[in-house]
């Protein structure tokens, strides 16, 4: 804005200052209403919704995927989103830091005396975009897989088996959910995507036997599973060497 | 014996004349009141001339066109003042104690104290509450293009209450020491500490030790209930100066209807 254009404007905002009407009693009686209904929507999601409380907090749990309060969703999503290990820290730090150094210099870098939405055709498409992109990421973090399932269809081959074969692979796949492997491991559309490698296939890559003995006798900071019941055991191997 | 008139005492003399409704001498107690409150009001008033500063505040102009997208603002500012009564009656319960007396003392707000749950609830969804209020507030000063001269400073003011705002919502999240908050506020912290130059001794500040426990808990404690709402306290102060002084914007739509006869070509 140079200097004709900042008179203009605070000229233009005098007349209609000028014109309008004492905040008191006008905008405070607006103002109070506001209140009131934010007041009545707290009071409401209170008595509603309640406040519950988790278990005791176990440090030493290896299973527990946490989640955030969920207007953190998108930059927990962004986290899932963003795969390559490298880029991890753009993730985390990159996006929201740019982020809110771009909120900051806003008044500085757009200094066009313009105030109508449909003449700032960049502001209003880029307010689209990361309002959508917000919306979306927070909508997929609401729906991200529950850490303790495995939604991965049973195979053809093994409902056609049957039988024992069919109930092995359905007990291990409730123990490989239920015993955290999911806090590291991908497997189709659940769990986390490092540190440990994605296990979607694991079967094309290593043996029957070298799953077990991976299990027994991991590489840290993996935990070992050898403490497992054996039928447990047994069935989690089964359901690994399936996935291919 | 006629006697001269006795002369009148000079003006010097003479008390004050009576004040009005005190002509025979006692007052109303309804006027007395009233005087009473007046005189406390002056009293004030000559001491610290608030009056003129309330006038400036209470009595200022909001342009033509003002509507209630406008109320978003002042919206924000009462989710904080509930936030902040809600969270006082916590304070008066909770024990920053991460060895089971964190988890304990929420427990016993939720399941014991009167009405416990009901102001835990307050301020838990008050939090969430004042989250999307900020950024709705932040969406409007955007749309209308708000921020722009001469009001770039308290756009800048705003960008700094949104990120403490966000620190609120996640040094809170820690305090019931569930295992949600606890394996959560892990994360947060491992990932703060990840971050470039500053990020590993930011880490190991909010961690305050090797682990991760009893230190970081009255840590966040005591920046979540004393330093972040002081800082927002003090900044909505500098906030609302600026929107006084500045004054608020119209809709960028609004017509300016300017009076023929101080247009400069016709004069």
């Amino acid at each position: 804005m140079n200097r004709r254009e900042k008179e203009q404007y605070l000229r233009d905002y005098g007349i209609l200052k000028a014109k309008g009407k004492p905040f008191f009693p006008y905008a405070v009686t607006k103002d109070g209403a506001m209140a009131c209904v934010v007041l009545a929507v707290i009071i409401t999601m209170s008595l509603v919704l309640g406040a519950g409380q988790g278990p005791k907090p176990n440090p030493t749990t290896t299973s527990y995927v946490p989640r955030p309060d969920w207007y953190f969703f998108f930059l927990f999503e962004l986290l899932r989103v963003v795969k390559p290990d490298s880029l991890t820290q753009l993730a985390t730090i990159g996006i929201p830091t740019l982020g809110m150094i771009a909120l900051f210099l806003l008044p500085f870098y757009d200094r066009s005396p313009e105030r109508r939405p449909e003449h700032r055709p960049i502001a209003m498409v880029t307010f689209v975009v990361v309002v959508g992109a917000m919306a979306l990421l927070t909508y997929q973090g609401a729906h991200a897989g529950d850490p303790t399932t495995i939604s991965l269809p049973t195979p053809q081959r093994i409902v056609k088996a049957g039988g024992a074969t069919l109930a092995e692979y359905e007990a291990g796949k409730a123990v490989v959910a239920q015993s955290g492997c999911l806090a590291c491991h991908k497997i189709g559309e659940n769990g986390n995507g490092g540190p440990g490698p994605n296990l979607t296939r694991v079967a094309t890559r290593l043996p029957a036997g070298a799953i077990a003995r991976t299990l027994v006798n991991p590489t840290a900071p993996m935990p070992s599973f050898r403490n497992l019941p054996p039928n447990k055991f047994k069935a989690a191997v089964a359901f690994l060497n399936q996935l291919k | 014996m006629p006697r001269l008139p006795t002369p009148k005492l000079p003006a010097a003399l003479q008390g004050p004349p009576p004040r009005p409704g005190e002509e025979n001498g006692n007052v109303a107690p309804a006027d007395a009141a009233k005087e009473a409150g007046i005189t406390v009001v002056d009293w004030v008033d000559e001491r610290t001339s608030l009056s003129g500063a309330a006038r400036w505040l209470m009595f200022r102009k909001i342009p033509k066109g003002t509507n209630w997208y406008y109320t978003l603002g002042s919206a924000t500012l009462f989710a904080f003042l509930s936030q902040a009564v809600t969270g006082v009656f916590l304070a008066m319960y909770y024990r920053p104690d991460a060895g089971g007396g964190a988890y304990e003392s929420i427990r016993h707000i939720t399941d014991q104290v009167f009405l416990g749950q009901f102001v835990r609830g307050m301020h838990l969804w008050g939090a969430s509450v004042m989250v999307v209020l900020v950024f709705l507030h932040m969406a409007r000063t955007f749309l209308f293009g708000a921020y722009k001269y001469p009001r770039e400073l308290n756009w800048v003011i705003g960008v700094v209450l949104l990120i403490l705002t966000l620190v609120m919502a996640l040094t809170g999240y820690l305090l019931p020491f569930d295992q949600r908050a606890y394996w959560a506020t892990v994360v947060a912290n491992n990932i703060t500490a990840t971050g470039p130059l500053i990020g590993p001794y930011l880490g190991d500040f909010l961690r305050a030790g090797p682990e991760f426990g009893a230190t970081t808990l009255s840590r966040f404690y005591s920046i979540h209930m004393l330093v972040v709402p002081g800082l927002i306290a003090a900044l909505i102060g500098a906030h609302l100066y600026l929107v006084t002084k500045l004054g608020t914007t119209a809709p960028p739509w609004q017509k300016v209807e300017t009076r023929p006869e101080l247009n400069e070509a016709e004069v």
